[in-house]
């Protein structure tokens, strides 16, 4: 439909990349942490990616490494996308910050160390962003439960009422 | 033509000091303007023409906690927002009084979760729970008069 190149991907330095998978015509580059600087600023400047939709995280809990981090590229002058992904271990989940590249990453990046507690390196204000100051965890990891309450029934609402906390007068 | 006329001499009437009180506070309740959730929508149209709060001498939301003495707290109250509806709570002068609207306020809801505090009166003491998803209007109004029922019959030791 479009005239306009398709995405040169011969363009990109050749060991970057480890991984280009394509599914239902969505492309997915997957890089490293060491090179994702290098990848962002090649896909902003000589690919005119000019906007960052949105970077987030995904944990797939059982498997290690578990953290797989996306960036959402638009281009707005070529009406095209693409996703770059960096994949993480939970032991060293550490990468840095493309604040530098693209401005609004700020709260984004906060967004995903207050709840996944994804460290960046270089960010200029990485606080928490969401959960209340002083909040213990980061709520959107797989570890953490996803009740906090017991679903009450007729046999064991009395004990989770006794168990329950309520304001005095 | 006045009442007098119409029903004649009624002469006196006795009743206590609690009674009297409570009536007075009972019929001029002021609740304090805001909400939380979507059950803040059902609380707009009970307000509005169509349930019309004001026959119930509560249309008058007022936008002070210094000049409100009923709370009602519509929608999920997440643990962010809990030290601020806390606050809010205490600001209001005594008497005061709590209605927790909708699931989510009572029990937290279907927002069984580590962001919603599990019902309103972790936080706060609620005198009438309203249930619903959110509740209606008429259902809001019904637990608004369940209200005045507890009022009436509030003893005056209780706010001292």
């Amino acid at each position: 439909m479009s005239e306009l190149a398709p995405f040169e991907l011969n363009a990109l330095p050749a060991d970057a990349i480890s991984q280009t998978l394509k599914f239902r015509d969505e492309l997915t580059l997957v890089t490293s942490r060491e090179r994702i600087l290098e990848v962002l600023l090649h896909l902003r400047d000589v690919q005119k990616f000019e906007m960052l939709t949105d970077e987030t995280c995904v944990d797939y809990f059982p498997q290690e490494p578990r953290f797989s981090i996306l960036y959402q590229l638009y281009s707005i002058s070529r009406n095209i996308r693409v996703r770059v992904k960096v994949i993480l271990s939970e032991y060293d989940a550490t990468l840095p910050s493309v604040y530098s590249i693209y401005e609004n990453a700020n709260w984004l990046e906060r967004e995903i160390y207050d709840l996944f507690g994804i460290q960046f390196t270089d960010h200029p204000d990485l606080r928490r962003i969401m959960m209340p100051v002083g909040w213990v965890g980061h709520p959107l990891r797989r570890e953490v439960p996803h009740k906090v309450e017991e679903v009450a029934f007729t046999f064991n609402r009395r004990r989770i009422d006794e168990g329950k906390i309520y304001a005095g007068e | 033509m006045g009442l007098e006329q119409k029903l004649g001499d009624m002469g006196v009437v006795t009743t206590t000091l609690e009674k009297a009180v409570g009536w007075a506070r009972s019929n001029a309740l002021w609740p304090l303007m805001f909400g939380l959730a979507c059950c803040a929508i059902e609380m707009m149209s009970v307000q509005a023409a169509r349930y019309d709060l004001a026959r119930f001498g509560m249309e008058l939301m007022r936008a002070s906690p210094r000049q409100a003495d009923l709370m009602i707290v519509a929608g999920r109250v997440s643990r962010k927002m809990a030290p601020v509806l806390r606050t809010l709570y205490d600001q209001m002068p005594d008497p005061k009084w709590v209605i927790a609207m909708g699931d989510c306020a009572s029990c937290g809801g279907v927002f069984n979760n580590y962001a919603v505090v599990q019902g309103v009166d972790e936080i706060v003491p609620v005198d009438v729970y309203v249930a619903g998803c959110p509740p209606r209007p008429e259902t809001l109004i019904d637990g608004i008069m369940k209200l005045q029922e507890k009022i009436k019959n509030e003893p005056l030791k209780k706010w001292q």
